[in-house]
């Protein structure tokens, strides 16, 4: 299937978001992921069927600064 | 309000543009902003906004300055090493404009403190450093209805979005849970390119003028991702979720949370 991940055509063999992060080599819990602007929940990752023509927002969570000035 | 000759040539170039004039300067002379956090991001947000002639600046930050901040935390410098960086803000920031006052505050933010600390100011930018604050600040500004400025930075990504309660998404529409505690790096663990934090912060002042003046188009309903490496803007759609734990039509956080359990501190 043909998938547009991030803005950019991709060919998808596999069936679930769990795994297009396993193919993309991304650890799960480091992102958050939206399938046609819908945000799929931690625990439904693995279940969330994706289909042809999907557009998937793939986003690190960003938290910044540094362990030693921890506001 | 008057401007003084002084004022009038030190916001010139405000003052003829359309979009600002005398009136929006005078927005901005009266505006209230609040930064978490003094360090990376604080730092180029308060400088602008300093700049820019934001009457009143407050800032959070229990940290004084070390030399590992200086690389990036543009507002401290080498003779302040040792002090607290709300002071060390505070100086640079009034200097620079007298016009502006500072409020520094040197304490950690928490659930017991934040709703208090900006409830009198009209607008509020998250420059902080980890989750648990990043969570903390959305829900309050959601209970508070308070416009939120979010920036985070780290490696040569930086993420920019302005949560406007009640109109848009918030922090927690997209990043629902918070990450597992080690599983994503600090800046401390994985570095960050200085610079990057000019360019984060300064698109998050720019956010912040354009509420208060109420032109153009803000980052609602979006997360702008910069990706230095490639220099490349990501801009994600991110929907306000009516599941959301916070703002959500039957939000299941109605109380504020301290969320730093698991999280170590040093």
């Amino acid at each position: 299937m043909k998938l547009k991940v991030n803005g950019e055509d991709r060919e998808f063999k596999d069936r679930t978001v769990l795994d297009l992060l396993k193919e993309l080599e991304i650890i799960p819990e480091r992102v958050a992921v939206e399938v046609n602007l819908k945000v799929i929940k931690r625990a439904d990752l693995e279940n969330h069927q994706l289909n042809d023509g999907d557009s998937v927002e793939i986003v690190y969570f960003v938290g910044g600064g540094t362990l030693e000035s921890q506001t | 309000m008057e401007f003084t000759d002084d004022q009038l040539q030190r916001y010139s170039r405000h003052i003829i543009l359309p979009e600002v004039g005398g009136k929006g300067q005078k927005k901005i002379l009266n505006a209230k902003v609040f930064i978490v956090g003094a360090g990376g991001l604080g730092c180029p947000v308060g400088y602008y906004l300093a700049a820019a002639g934001v009457g009143t600046i407050g800032m959070i930050d229990n940290d004084t300055v070390e030399l590992s901040n200086l690389q990036r935390q543009i507002a401290h410098n080498t003779k302040r090493l040792g002090v607290h960086k709300v002071d060390s803000a505070k100086e640079t920031f009034e200097s620079l404009n007298p016009d502006v006052k500072v409020v520094g505050i040197k304490d950690r933010i928490s659930k017991d403190n934040i709703l208090d600390l900006i409830k009198d100011y009209d607008i509020v930018v998250d420059g902080s450093d980890n989750f648990p604050t990043r969570y903390l600040v959305n829900d309050a500004c959601v209970m508070l209805k308070k416009p939120l400025v979010s920036g985070a930075i780290l490696r040569f990504e930086g993420q920019v979005t302005t949560i406007l309660p009640g109109e848009g998404h918030c922090y927690r529409c997209l990043f629902e849970e918070m990450p597992p505690a080690g599983l994503v790096p600090s800046c401390q663990e994985a570095g960050v390119l200085g610079a990057i934090t000019g360019v984060v912060g300064a698109l998050q002042a720019t956010e912040v003028l354009k509420i208060i003046l109420g032109k153009g188009d803000v980052l609602k309903n979006t997360l702008l991702i910069y990706d230095a490496l490639k220099v490349n803007f990501r801009r994600v759609k991110v929907p306000k979720n009516n599941d959301c734990a916070v703002c959500g039509s039957n939000p299941s956080i109605t109380e504020l949370q301290d969320y730093d359990a698991g999280y170590c501190r040093i």
